[in-house]
Order: structure tokens, then C-alpha cells, then sequence
């Protein structure tokens, strides 16, 4: 396969073209591999990769019953921070966003990631405060950019969201971090990909896992659509399915519900927005970016009811285009280019599993809400490290099922046991 | 928009009800093991196809409801009030 180099893309300017190759095998699957990742979201696909990469387990197949990135892996409004302060998220996320800065590198393809930085909108005094301590935990554990603004600053940066005197939710000043920003999910997709086939990892798609086989300690073997598959181990990474795939392997309930979460892109407009901007206030919530391509990229809250449906439901279009129009007025007349759907792994305190299983050699990942596109690095570097060693990494070691037995909640939000409560 | 036919109001617009969650849950007794409040507390089935849900009617009747819906179509298959006793006397009355 042809490394991308800037000599690379100037001699095939040369060339016509003619000296790319394709980016990723489309091979059989194998009758058996040492582990099977099911899910070629970004979860499965950064799995497959670190593998390969960190513990040379090559013989590795990734199943996906569609097409790679078709899932929430390419749904998502791209938001990548680290502003977690809860123990365990707070060192989890971190890590990501380091391993973020360096991905277009480690995958030798670029994911267009922008630390154009995250500004979350403050309206009352007691956001400010709250703000505050969860911004001063961030600056005292590795994260030397978290900020807060007063209302001039903002007013500088960003001109034009709603200041005026009759905003329904004045806004008081900003909590910001610089190293937060975007990229570019699909990049993301094809740059694992690409890069876990190339050190030998079998990326097959429209395979979709119909049954697991097991017997008291073990998963035996998966039927699939395209045919039985026997492995050593198996990772679970099928985000909004995760409880489906749990049912298959016989295993009972999960601290998961699955919900759906829409997101929306207007049609292109010249620059308009530098930053990720976030208002949330009681029951509201929205966010928007920029794209590349000019779109105004956003979304809101949950559709609040249970859904296997990748489709959304028009009461939150009006709630999202309110809060849109109560933020940043100036976008009334843009029109709405795309909006859809994707089905979220809601769990019941807000924060993820990566963990071992009661079967020996199954391995989940799941849980990720509507916040796992920023995990993506982090979360396939210790999936992959806890496959590989069976044991789970320090950073991971509460991010398992039993921590509720334990009387432990990772709830960044402080919202209790509900599930469409966490965002 | 889903349609949901209140058993108190007829047929209204999902929008004005709020989600409560799985209807199927029971809590168990106070003195219960801790295990079985686990699990009724945070393990759910989860379930792709028809569950039991509780719905409020909240800018409406204000009553809770219990409602039979399939989580991929959306489909409702049924309803009823979440109170027993009401639904009883519902039914004793139809
Ligand atoms: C609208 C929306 C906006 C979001 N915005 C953000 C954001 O701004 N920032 C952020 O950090 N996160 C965001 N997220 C969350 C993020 O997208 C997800 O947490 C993350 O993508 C989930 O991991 P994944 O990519 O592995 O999942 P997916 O891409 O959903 O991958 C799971 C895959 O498993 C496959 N699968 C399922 N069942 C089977 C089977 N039986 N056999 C084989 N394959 C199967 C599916 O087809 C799917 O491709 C958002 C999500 C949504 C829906
Ligand atoms: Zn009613």
C-alpha cells in the first residue's frame, strides 16, 4: 500500500493518479483467529489496530454487519475534550486527548483533527462556581489549558452569540478548553482501518454475528452471516447493540439502554464559528461546530425514549432549532441541509465498561453514551491491552460491571441511576 | 411523532407525555438483599422488540401509564394505567 507523503501526493499529481493502491483487503473470513473484535465502529477498528501494533496479535479478524463507520462511528457531531473530572474518567480521557494529537502520525493518515478549542457557555453564578472546581481539577491533573472566561473575553472571541438584554438565558462567561476541537470521524474510520489491515488484521464487512456459541467457561464459536468463525478470544464492541449481542451469549441484563441521538448539518456557509460552542441549561442542551466544508454541525439532546430506531423524531428538531435560535440568532434563516440518527449505548451512570466478562474469553466494551468519539483512542489502547494481557490496565480498573455492587458511580453528571439522563 | 392513546384522554401526541422508563421493573422488599436491589435498580433487559414501559401524561391527565411498544418500529401495542386499581376499575367499568 502507498504511504501518504507530500512527495507521494506530488508525484501521483504527475501521474495521474495511477500510483494509489486500494486501502484496505476486502478478505474471506478465515475459519478461525486468535480474537475477533464484533463492531467495525471506531471502537472495534482502534482495537484491532493497537493489537496489532502494541501487542503484534495479528491473526485478527474485525466483524461488521454492515459497512465500517456505517454505526454511531459515523453519526457523531466529532467533539473531542477532556473535561471530565470524575477519577477515573478524569486520567481516561486525558490520555485520549494525548493520543489524539498524535493520530494523523501514528496512523500515517489525517484525521483533520482541530484543537480549535471547547467552550461551554455559563449562565448563573452557580455554573460559574461548579465550572470553576471541575476546571481547576483539570488544571492540577495534566490539563494546563482548561480556562474560564469572563464575559468580555468571550464577547471578543466569539461576537456573535447572544448577549442582549432580552437572551432567555444571559450568558455570564465561559468555561474553555484549548486542546479540545474536532476531526473528522470518517478519517478516523478509514485511518484505523487502514492501518490494522496493513499490519494483518482482516477487516470483514456485511457479517453480521447471528449466534454466539458457548459452553460453561468459553465462547466456542460465532455464527455469522458468512459463515462459523472459531477464535480465542472475542471483544464486544457494538455500542447501541451491545445488549443484543449480550443476549446472544446468554449472559442476562446490562446497566445499558439503548436510546438515539440525532444530530443535524446545515447547508455550507462561509466562516462563521472557530470553536465548539455548548449551551446547557436545566433541561436544555445543544452544541455546534463548523465543518470543513462549511456546514454548521449540531445537536441536542436525547429523543428520551427507549429506541433500536436509527431514525429521530420531530419534537427534538423544534427543541434543538430553539436552542439554536436562543444561542447563536443569526443562524434563523440557514436551512437544514441533513439531520438523522444514531442508537447510543446509554449506560446507568454515564461512564463506560471495558472490562472482562463472566465468560473467560469475552471482552466488552460499551457503555459510551453519546461522549465515546472522543474515547476512541484510549478506549481501543486498553481494550486491546486487556485482551491482550486478561487483566485490565490501573486506568480501567473501575470502568468494569461491578462497580455498582460496589456502591461506585462514575456519574460526571450527578444524574443517578437513569440512563437518558446521562449526555 | 409517536401517537400514544391515553387510557383517560384518548389518543395524544408523545409530546406531551415524558418518558419514565422499564415498566418492568419491581422493587424488591426494603429488607431485601442488597444483590436484589442491584438489579432492580441498575440492570435492565433492554429488550430490541415489544417491552413494558411507564409513560407520564404530564401535560395532560397527569396520570403514569404503562405501554406496551416495540422499540425498533415504535409500534403500540397497548396501554393501560400504571396504578393496578385503576386499571381494575377500568375495566370493571367497560
Ligand atoms: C448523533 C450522535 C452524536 C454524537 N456526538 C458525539 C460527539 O460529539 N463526541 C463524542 O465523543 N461522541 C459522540 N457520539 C458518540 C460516539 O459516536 C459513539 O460513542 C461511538 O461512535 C460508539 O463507538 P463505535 O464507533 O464503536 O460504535 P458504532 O460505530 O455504532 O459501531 C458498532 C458497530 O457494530 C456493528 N454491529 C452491531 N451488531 C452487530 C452484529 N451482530 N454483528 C456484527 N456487527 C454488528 C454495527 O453495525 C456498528 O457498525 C455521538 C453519537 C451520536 C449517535
Ligand atoms: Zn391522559
Amino acid at each position: 500500500m502507498t504511504r501518504f507523503s507530500a512527495w507521494n501526493v506530488f508525484w501521483n499529481g504527475l501521474t495521474s493518479q495511477k500510483g494509489w493502491s486500494r486501502q484496505w483487503r476486502d478478505p474471506e473470513p478465515k475459519s478461525h483467529y486468535d480474537v475477533v473484535v464484533i463492531g467495525g465502529g471506531l471502537h472495534g477498528l482502534a482495537t484491532a489496530h493497537y493489537l496489532a501494533k502494541n501487542h503484534g496479535i495479528r491473526n485478527v479478524a474485525v466483524l461488521e454487519k454492515g459497512w465500517i463507520g456505517g454505526g454511531n462511528a459515523g453519526r457523531n457531531t466529532t467533539i473531542v475534550r477532556s473535561n471530565y473530572a470524575q477519577p477515573g474518567n478524569r486520567e481516561f480521557y486525558e490520555d485520549s486527548l494525548k493520543l489524539w494529537e498524535n493520530l494523523s502520525f501514528d496512523l500515517n493518515y489525517n484525521v483533520m483533527f482541530s484543537q480549535r478549542s471547547h467552550i461551554s457557555l455559563l449562565h448563573s453564578p452557580g455554573a460559574v462556581d461548579a465550572a470553576a472546581r471541575n476546571y481547576n481539577t483539570m488544571r492540577r491533573t495534566g490539563a494546563p489549558d482548561a480556562e474560564i472566561w469572563s464575559l468580555e473575553q468571550l464577547k471578543q472571541a466569539v461576537p456573535h452569540l447572544n448577549y442582549g438584554p432580552n437572551a432567555r438565558f444571559p450568558i455570564m462567561g465561559a468555561a474553555l478548553q484549548k486542546r479540545a476541537g474536532t476531526a473528522r470521524h470518517d478519517a478516523v474510520v478509514w485511518g484505523y482501518a487502514r492501518s490494522a489491515d496493513q499490519m494483518g488484521v482482516d477487516i470483514i464487512q456485511n457479517c453480521e454475528v447471528t449466534s454466539i456459541t458457548r459452553d460453561a467457561e468459553k465462547v466456542t464459536a460465532l455464527e455469522t452471516s458468512r459463515g462459523t468463525i472459531t477464535t480465542s478470544k472475542v471483544g464486544l464492541a457494538v455500542a447501541g447493540n451491545t445488549s443484543r449481542l449480550w443476549a446472544m451469549a446468554g449472559l442476562g441484563r446490562l446497566p445499558i439502554e439503548s436510546h438515539k441521538l440525532q444530530a443535524f448539518v446545515s447547508e455550507p456557509l462561509k466562516p462563521l464559528l472557530d470553536q465548539v460552542v455548548v449551551f446547557g441549561v436545566g433541561g436544555a442542551h445543544f452544541y455546534i461546530s463548523q465543518s470543513d466544508k462549511g456546514g454548521m454541525v449540531f445537536g441536542g439532546d436525547l429523543d428520551w425514549y427507549k429506541s433500536y430506531a436509527q431514525k429521530g423524531n420531530l419534537p427534538i428538531v423544534q427543541d434543538v432549532s430553539e436552542a439554536a435560535m436562543s444561542v447563536l440568532p443569526c443562524l434563523g434563516r440557514v436551512r437544514l441541509l441533513r439531520h438523522w440518527s444514531g442508537v447510543v449505548d446509554m449506560s446507568m451512570d454515564g461512564t463506560h465498561f471495558i472490562c472482562k466478562t463472566p465468560v473467560d474469553n469475552l471482552y466488552l466494551n460499551a457503555g459510551w453514551n453519546y461522549g465515546g468519539f472522543k474515547a476512541t483512542p484510549a478506549s481501543g489502547t486498553y481494550f486491546a491491552d486487556l485482551i491482550a494481557n486478561d487483566r485490565p490496565h490501573p486506568v480501567i480498573a473501575n470502568h468494569d460491571l461491578k462497580r455498582f455492587e460496589r456502591g461506585l458511580q462514575i456519574d460526571e453528571r450527578g444524574a443517578g441511576p437513569d440512563p437518558k439522563l446521562h449526555g | 411523532m409517536i401517537r400514544i392513546p391515553c387510557p383517560f384522554c384518548g389518543i395524544r401526541d408523545h409530546s406531551e407525555f415524558t418518558y419514565g422508563g422499564d415498566g418492568s421493573i419491581t422493587y424488591p422488599a426494603l429488607d431485601a438483599p442488597l444483590q436484589e436491589w442491584h438489579d432492580a435498580v441498575f440492570q435492565r433487559e433492554n429488550i430490541c422488540g415489544v417491552q413494558t414501559e411507564t409513560w407520564h401524561h404530564v401535560n395532560g391527565c397527569r396520570m403514569w401509564i404503562l405501554v406496551d411498544r416495540d422499540t425498533m418500529t415504535h409500534e403500540i401495542h397497548a396501554v393501560r394505567p400504571a396504578h393496578p386499581d385503576l386499571a381494575k376499575a377500568l375495566e370493571s367499568s367497560s
